[in-house]
């Protein structure tokens, strides 16, 4: 768990402590209200949740829940979901590579070109975040409609029978209720989460690095690659986390443009809380979420091996 | 030669940049299609998602809003005032303490600080759902039981936003108002709070329009009680009434005059600062 510490957007070497300042026990009394709230509605959350996983399945709300230790909840989960969770992984894993690429252009052109309209291009990034997330998702039923112009273009440029091969939409003829509708809904939603980190990286880097690695004749392509891109790995990682946690946990895409064979793993623990009142299976599944993700978010930050994260 | 090589960097210089521009331009698409969805009259047709005339009509008749609008929207306003007062409080103090004082057990306080921004915002939401429920609350689950979740979630927003404007002060101010015999209350309420102010403030609009968009754990923790986000998702399932993209629009408009606002006396403080 230490390692999801690190990616925290403040750098870890600007939060040094400045020597301690009237007495000792300041520092608790201001924490107190917050830790407080974050460990009783937070902390102490997981902990129901991870019991009400473990319930026995028999139980109703209305009866009451007994805890009997049922951990063949979770079996019982995976084994009839299995399909949404798989799908929430390559959707969000998806979504998250798309927004890596346009992600990257987009913070380094603020980084590195804007000049003086950096702090303008910056505010824009987080403008759409002000307009509703669910009014901007309805917007795109709106764009990907069925005789809308951006269908039409597609086939014009048979970009749909593409999209078709690839698996990605089952006619050649639309988008919308499509997996191309959820994954592009996505990328669409979580791309804000990954400019900002990616900015805050690439613009700590030395300019003067990349300026020596032209002196000594690397072209800028090989520059990019072997100076810039590396320095940036924190801003790269921290985004990745930021945009796949997130998309792996939605539901809101694969409900407003998808279709009932794109539903994810959150369709489902939403219906199940909600409709069904299954908390015995939703907790499971919730809990089998959270444990995917934490086992993914260990393994993504070793292999990236970027020390100072972890 | 050297034309091509002007050429060629003017090219490596000015394409980033475009291409930049262009995902900039992609991310306000969706944004155009809520404010001219605002002008339109749908009242002829019921496909909603099609633009069908142009009317002023949703922006000067609020009193026909879709029934139930009015009042999820104000549900929404009061939540995230609640939210925002009660994170930006106890966020702030958190802050100050997580970069001015040295006590044990900081990095596990990091570390939970952290958390609740990197989990799926469904765990979150089905985790005190479950609380709710099985400390038998779980009949009165309303505006309480959301207010409670939006400050959670807020929370720890406020924390890392107010924490990178501290870290990035020079204390150096501090110690030469101490150096110039102010007090500590003086040296706190002169130098220091005026400058971590800024932080403050966008940490409180940022609280504000999270709590504001919130669907996801809001409607696990909502009963009976209808938000403006739960408004707009039961609103998709009926069509959705164009009204909705007029309160989207002004969201919007409002929200950036106050960003522009704060960036202006920004401006001015720094320029008042540097003379």
């Amino acid at each position: 768990m230490t390692s999801t510490a690190g990616i925290a957007p403040a750098n870890p070497h600007e939060v040094k402590p400045q020597p301690p300042r009237g007495r000792k026990l300041t520092g608790y009394w201001l924490i107190l209200p917050a830790a407080l709230w974050l460990g009783l509605f937070f902390v102490i959350p997981f902990y129901s949740l991870v019991s009400a996983s473990l319930y026995d399945p028999d139980g109703s709300v209305l009866t009451g829940y007994d805890m009997t230790w049922h951990v063949a909840n979770f079996a019982d989960a995976i084994g009839q979901y299995k399909a949404q969770i798989l799908r929430s992984l390559a959707y969000a894993g998806t979504a998250t590579l798309i927004c890596l690429v346009l992600g990257y252009v987009l913070a380094y052109a603020i980084a590195f070109k804007a000049g003086r309209w950096k702090n303008l291009m910056l505010v824009l990034v987080i403008a759409p975040f002000f307009t509703s997330f669910l009014l901007r998702t309805l917007s795109w039923k709106l764009i990907l409609a069925d005789d809308g112009w951006v269908v039409g273009i597609a086939q014009a440029l048979h970009v749909t029978n593409l999209l078709n091969l690839l698996g990605l939409t089952s006619t050649d003829d639309r988008l919308l209720a499509t997996p191309f509708a959820v994954i592009a809904g996505l990328t669409y939603n979580f791309l804000p989460f990954m400019v900002l980190p990616l900015y805050a990286s690439l613009e700590k880097v030395d300019i003067r690095l990349i300026e020596a690695a032209s002196d000594l004749y690397a072209s800028p392509i090989r520059g990019f690659f072997k100076v810039t891109f590396p320095l940036s790995l924190p801003g790269v990682v921290a985004g990745t986390l930021l945009t796949f946690i997130p998309a792996a946990g939605d539901y809101i895409n694969a409900e407003l443009l998808g279709n009932p064979n794109t539903r994810m793993v959150g369709n489902v623990i939403q219906s199940l809380f909600n409709t069904q009142l299954d908390y015995a299976t939703a907790g499971a599944l919730s809990v089998t979420l959270m444990a995917i993700i934490i086992a993914a978010v260990l393994v993504y930050v070793r292999t990236a091996g970027t020390e100072e994260l972890v | 030669m050297n034309g091509v090589r002007r050429a060629k960097r003017w090219l490596g210089d000015h394409l980033v940049l475009g291409l930049g521009l262009l995902v900039l331009v992609y991310t306000f698409v969706p944004i155009a299609v809520v404010v001219l969805m605002s002008f339109n009259d749908s009242s002829r047709s019921r496909n909603v998602y099609k633009f069908q005339e142009f009317t002023l009509e949703h922006w000067l008749h609020p009193g026909d809003w879709a029934p139930g609008m009015a009042d999820s929207v104000w549900l929404s306003v009061r939540i995230a005032l609640f939210a925002t007062l009660v994170a930006t409080l106890l966020g702030t103090l958190a802050a100050f303490a997580l970069v001015r004082h040295r006590f044990a057990g900081r990095s596990s306080a990091n570390l939970i600080i952290f958390l609740p921004m990197a989990s799926p915002e469904i765990v979150m939401g089905s985790s005190l759902l479950a609380l709710f429920v099985s400390s038998g609350f779980g009949g009165q689950l309303g505006f309480w039981t959301i207010l409670i979740a939006h400050i959670m979630f807020c929370l720890s927003f406020v924390i890392v936003t107010v924490k990178a404007r501290l870290s990035g002060l020079d204390a150096n101010l501090e110690q030469a108002a101490m150096d110039l015999y102010a007090t500590e209350a003086q040296t706190f309420w002169r130098v220091t709070f005026p400058l971590v102010l800024p932080g403050i403030v966008g940490a409180a609009l940022l609280s504000f329009s999270l709590s504001f968009d919130d669907f996801i754990i809001t409607n696990l923790n909502a009963g009976q009680s209808v938000t403006f986000p739960m408004f707009v998702w039961g609103a998709n399932q009926r069509g959705v009434p164009m009204e909705v993209n007029v309160i989207g629009t002004a969201m919007f408009l409002i929200s950036v005059a106050i960003v522009l606002l704060v960036e202006i006396t920004r401006r001015r403080q720094a320029k008042a600062l540097a003379a």
